[in-house]
């Protein structure tokens, strides 16, 4: 299997002068599920929004193959879909089918082929009943199931969830883990829930003030750092 | 206006872009009204109230939400007043009157997706859409928020009765610089997700012929009350 993921010595230093990444090296294997879990401001988010090139920070990140510059930010965007943690930020387009068509129009797909993947995506995900809501008439779990559909119409290769769970009650968080579960697709899940992750993977990376501090079985992350 | 605009009528299934148009030409019909043409108004507002209960609106409802812009029109008539001017002050508190009812029921029988999609199909400037896309999207979201910060300030301070300008003054100022981090929030999703300038767009409705025939009457009808009455 080959490498979806490769970070060398990556360091971000956000405008304000705070150094948010001090040299991260990560690595994630082809069809691989990895949580990166850590305190509040340590890194994470800041870190997977260099993996779409949201942020450009200073080192190496290789996504799929591809090193993350400009020239390629259109191609790594299609392979990389990023489920923010406010699905209110995500889905901003006024009714829930054209917010799952907005990916796959952009990317240059026909109106119909675009409508066609949003209807896939919008059932896949469990909702296309809601298909002609606005996304503001949406329960927080049906919220973050459309903007989870809104990224697989895009068919990435590596699906990053900014902590899915937040604003879910517990079937919801089951329903979604459910569905996370059957996606064959990469994964890199930011969060603080560490049952919902071990439901996906045993493997996690620890962040801690913009480093990497470990990474190993969630099991003894959750015991060695008291998560 | 959200939930009349999912209403089912002749006037709801109409393409949106002629309804623009429509409501373009009556608007400036009564926009060019004078006092000699009266009675041009007093029949466009007939049909304003028919074209409302045809659509199976909230007459009332519209002509009290059209009421919404006479202060402000008070305002300009006043002054006209003060000029010596009485019949030019009553002409702009009717035109202003009517025009917002032309709006309102433009609106309330087009939800605002269709609209916006109208205003694509006449080649309006796309950052104007683009702009009227996410308010109306997110105005919802930021009436929200400025209600959990009145509830919370509530929880605190008892009643917010006497909720003096500096602390109202700071709850406006946090309101704005949420709501620019959320659009700086909202900007990272859209380009993770290939924006590029353009909001591509499914929503485009199919012309039919029953369209270009309601467009047509309508302006005919437009045009036919202000030529009885004589373009003064």
């Amino acid at each position: 299997m080959g490498m979806m993921v490769e970070v060398r010595d990556l360091v971000f230093t956000y405008e304000d002068g705070t150094q948010a990444l001090k040299g991260i090296d990560f690595e994630l294997e082809e069809g691989c599920t990895v949580a990166l879990m850590g305190a509040n401001g340590s890194g994470k988010t800041t870190f997977i929004h260099h993996l779409n090139g949201i942020l450009r920070g200073t080192g190496s990140v290789i996504v799929d193959g591809l090193p993350v510059t400009p020239p390629n930010l259109r191609e790594i965007r299609k392979r990389v879909g990023v489920v923010f943690q406010d699905s209110d930020n995500q889905l901003f387009m006024p009714t829930v089918l054209e917010d799952v068509a907005f990916g796959p129009l952009a990317a240059g797909k026909s109106v119909a082929e675009a409508t066609e993947r949003a209807r896939a995506a919008l059932d896949r995900a469990g909702i296309l009943h809601q298909a002609d809501k606005a996304p503001w008439h949406l329960s927080a779990g049906e919220k973050k199931r459309a903007a989870l559909a809104g990224i697989l119409a895009t068919e990435p290769k590596l699906l990053v969830l900014d902590e899915p769970t937040t604003f879910l009650d517990p079937p919801g968080r089951r329903a979604l883990g459910d569905l996370l579960a059957d996606l064959p697709q990469s994964k890199i899940l930011v969060t603080h829930d560490h049952l919902f992750a071990r439901r996906l993977t045993e493997d996690a990376a620890f962040f801690e003030e913009g480093t990497i501090a470990a990474r190993g079985p969630i099991a003894e992350i959750v015991q060695r750092f008291g998560w | 206006m959200e939930r009349w605009s999912r209403g089912d009528s002749v006037l709801h299934r109409r393409h949106a872009a002629v309804k623009i148009l429509v409501a373009l030409a009556l608007l400036i019909s009564i926009g060019t009204l004078t006092s000699h043409s009266a009675l041009a108004g007093a029949l466009y507002l007939a049909l304003l109230v028919a074209s409302a209960s045809a659509a199976r609106l909230p007459v009332f409802g519209i002509l009290l939400g059209a009421a919404a812009v006479l202060p402000f029109a008070i305002c300009f008539a006043a002054v006209s007043v003060l000029a010596g001017e009485p019949a030019q002050a009553v002409l702009l508190i009717v035109r202003t009157w009517l025009s917002a009812q032309v709006a309102i029921l433009l609106i309330a029988t087009t939800p605002m997706p269709r609209l916006i999609a109208g205003l694509e199909a006449l080649h309006a400037p796309e950052f104007l859409l683009q702009v009227m896309q996410f308010l109306y999207r997110y105005l919802t979201v930021l009436a929200e928020e400025a209600g959990t910060m009145l509830q919370a300030g509530s929880a605190r301070a008892g009643t917010l009765r006497t909720l003096r300008f500096r602390e109202a003054a700071a709850m406006a100022g946090v309101l704005f610089a949420r709501s620019y981090a959320r659009a700086q929030a909202i900007h990272q999703a859209m380009i993770a997700r290939g924006f590029e300038g353009r909001l591509p767009a499914i929503r485009q409705a199919p012309f039919r012929l029953a369209d270009a025939g309601f467009g047509a009457g309508a302006v005919a009808v437009v045009i036919a009350v202000r030529a009885v009455f004589r373009w003064a």
